[in-house]
C-alpha cells in the first residue's frame, strides 16, 4: 500500500507545481455572453441552452476577422475616455480618426500641436464620420478627470473629441505603432515627437504630419478624401 | 522501500531540471548612475531588479511561438513586424539546419520581444536598467572608465556575425549575467525614448541634451563611443522592424517584500 501512496502523492505534487498552469476553459459556441468564459465542462449556456465548447487558445482572433493585418484595431489594450467610459480602439471602427499624442501639463509643443489639431478640425467641416482623438503620454497625470477638464478649458468637449487615458505600457506600445518618441524629463514634463495620424475607418495608417504648425493643406485633403 | 525512496529522489531531480522553463535570473542591486543621456542629463537611480543571465535563444523562441499562433512568421501581422520578421527559418515552427537552438534569437520585433516577456511575467528591461548591469565588467559594477572594458565592445563591434554563437559564450559579468556585449544587440522596453535621428531637427519639441551635434561634442571619449552606438541604434529603429542582430531578454521586478 505504501508505495503506491508515495507514488500518488509525487504525482499529485508534480501536477500542481508543473509550470504550464493552463486551464482549459469554456464557452458559448454560439457567443450569447459575448467573450465570457467558464471553467467547468458540464453546462450550458444560460441564454441560448447550448452546451459550452471548449475554447480554443486564440478567442480574441475571432473579434480580428474584418481587420487588416496593418490596422491599429488589431490593439487589444483598454483605454479610459474623459467621459469616464473604458474602450477599445476598435470600437472607433468605422470612422476617420486624427490623432495625436500630447500630455496636458505641456507648456511648449503641445498647446501648438492642440491648436494644429483645432485647425484641422475647422477647416474640416462638421463630419459625424470623423473622431479627433487625443492620447495623453503621462497617464499617471492625465486622469480621465484631468482629460476632461483640458478639453473645456480648450473647446474640444464636442462630441467629435475623444481623449485617451491608457498605461504606461499601452501607450509605450501606442507610441510605437505611431512611431512616436518621447521621454520623460522631469515629473512633469516629456519630449516627444510633434505627429498628427490621419487613420481610415478600418483603422490602417493613411498620413502622418509632422512638425509644429505646419501647413495642414495635404492632412486636411486627405482626411476629405477618406471620409468622401 | 530503499528503492522507492531512491526512485522518487531521482524523478524529483528530473523533474526539477525539466520544470524550470523559466530561464535563469539573477539579482540586479540597484544604484545610482549617470548614464550616456540621462533625465535632464542627470543621475538615474535603479531599484533592484532580477534579470535575465542570457538572452533569449532561438530554442526558446520555437517554444513560444508554438505556443503563441499570432508570432507563427506566416501569422504575423503587418503592424507588427517587418518583412524580415523571423526572416532565417525554415518553416514556422523550424530553424534553419545553420542555426543553432542555443543561439540568441534575433530577427524578432519590439511587439514580439514584449509580448514574449510579458507571457512569462516580466518585461523588457528599461534601457536605464539595460546599461546600469551592462557598465559591468568581470569585476567591477561600473567599468565604463577601463579602457580594455571599452576596446572590447568596440572590437565586437568589428566582428561579422556574432549573432551565431551561443549564449554564454562571452564573459560574465559583476552581476553574474552573460553576453550583454560581444553577441547581439538587445531590445528595451523604453527604446522609442531616444530622440536622436532626423526628428530631432524637425518635430521634437526638446531636444538640446539629445540633438546629434551636442550629443558628438559630448563623446569624446571612447566611454561615450561605445554607448553612443547603442543609442544611435535605438533612435533609428522603430517597433515593428527586426534585425539580424538583434535580440532581447527579460527582467522582472522584485515582489514587494509586506
Amino acid at each position: 500500500m505504501k508505495p503506491l501512496k508515495y507514488i500518488t502523492f509525487l504525482f499529485l505534487f508534480m501536477t500542481f507545481t508543473s509550470c504550464k498552469k493552463e486551464a482549459i476553459t469554456y464557452q458559448c459556441p454560439m457567443q450569447c455572453e459575448g467573450e465570457n468564459t467558464f471553467t467547468t465542462e458540464k453546462g450550458s449556456c444560460s441564454v441560448c441552452k447550448m452546451d459550452l465548447k471548449p475554447v480554443a487558445n486564440q478567442t480574441k482572433k475571432i473579434v480580428t476577422d474584418e481587420i487588416s493585418d496593418e490596422s491599429i484595431f488589431n490593439l487589444t489594450s483598454k483605454w479610459n475616455t474623459e467621459e469616464g467610459k473604458t474602450i477599445q480602439l476598435k470600437e472607433l471602427k468605422g470612422k476617420t480618426l486624427v490623432m495625436v499624442m500630447v500630455y496636458t501639463t505641456c507648456k511648449a509643443a503641445c498647446p501648438r500641436l492642440v491648436a494644429d489639431m483645432r485647425s484641422i478640425e475647422e477647416k474640416v467641416s462638421k463630419n459625424d464620420d470623423i473622431q479627433y482623438i487625443l492620447i495623453s503620454i503621462d497617464p499617471e497625470t492625465d486622469t480621465p478627470k484631468r482629460l476632461k477638464e483640458f478639453a473645456i478649458e480648450n473647446f474640444m468637449d464636442g462630441k467629435q473629441w475623444t481623449f485617451l487615458q491608457g498605461t504606461e505600457s499601452s501607450v509605450r506600445e501606442f507610441a510605437n505603432v505611431l512611431a512616436v518618441k518621447y521621454k520623460q524629463i522631469s515629473p512633469l514634463d516629456f519630449s516627444h515627437s510633434n505627429i498628427i495620424s490621419v487613420f481610415n475607418s478600418d483603422g490602417e495608417l493613411a498620413h502622418q504630419q509632422e512638425g509644429l504648425g505646419v501647413d495642414n493643406k495635404e492632412t486636411v485633403s486627405k482626411i476629405l478624401e477618406l471620409v468622401n | 522501500m530503499n528503492t522507492i525512496f531512491r526512485l522518487t529522489i531521482a524523478i524529483f531531480f528530473l523533474w526539477v531540471s525539466n520544470v524550470n522553463c523559466q530561464s535563469e535570473m539573477v539579482l540586479i542591486k540597484g544604484g545610482t548612475y549617470t548614464p550616456l543621456y540621462g533625465r535632464d542629463s542627470l543621475q538615474v537611480t535603479i531599484s533592484d531588479f532580477k534579470m535575465d543571465v542570457y538572452p533569449v535563444t532561438n530554442q526558446e523562441f520555437v517554444a513560444f511561438v508554438k505556443e503563441h499562433q499570432k508570432w507563427k512568421k506566416s501569422k504575423v501581422l503587418k503592424l507588427f513586424a517587418d518583412g524580415n520578421y523571423l526572416f532565417n527559418w525554415k518553416s514556422d515552427t523550424e530553424l534553419d539546419p545553420s542555426q543553432s537552438l542555443k543561439a540568441p534569437i534575433t530577427g524578432i520585433s519590439w511587439f514580439a520581444a514584449n509580448d514574449y516577456c510579458e507571457c512569462q511575467g516580466k518585461r523588457l528591461p528599461t534601457i536605464d536598467e539595460w546599461e546600469y548591469v551592462a557598465m559591468a565588467n568581470e569585476k567591477m559594477p561600473d567599468a565604463r572608465k577601463l579602457k580594455n572594458y571599452n576596446e572590447y565592445i568596440l572590437s565586437w563591434y568589428e566582428k561579422p556575425k556574432t549573432f551565431n554563437n551561443e549564449i554564454g559564450s562571452t564573459f560574465k559579468n559583476y552581476w553574474n549575467v552573460y553576453d550583454l556585449h560581444g553577441l547581439v544587440w538587445e531590445w528595451t522596453s523604453d527604446f522609442n525614448s531616444v530622440l536622436i535621428s532626423g526628428e530631432s531637427r524637425k518635430d521634437v519639441d526638446n531636444d538640446s541634451n539629445l540633438f546629434c551635434g551636442s550629443a558628438a561634442i559630448g563623446a569624446t571619449d571612447l566611454m561615450n563611443y561605445a554607448a553612443f552606438m547603442r543609442y544611435a541604434i535605438r533612435g533609428s529603429v522603430k517597433a515593428k522592424y527586426t534585425m539580424k542582430n538583434l535580440g532581447f531578454r527579460c527582467v522582472s521586478d522584485i515582489e514587494n517584500k509586506q
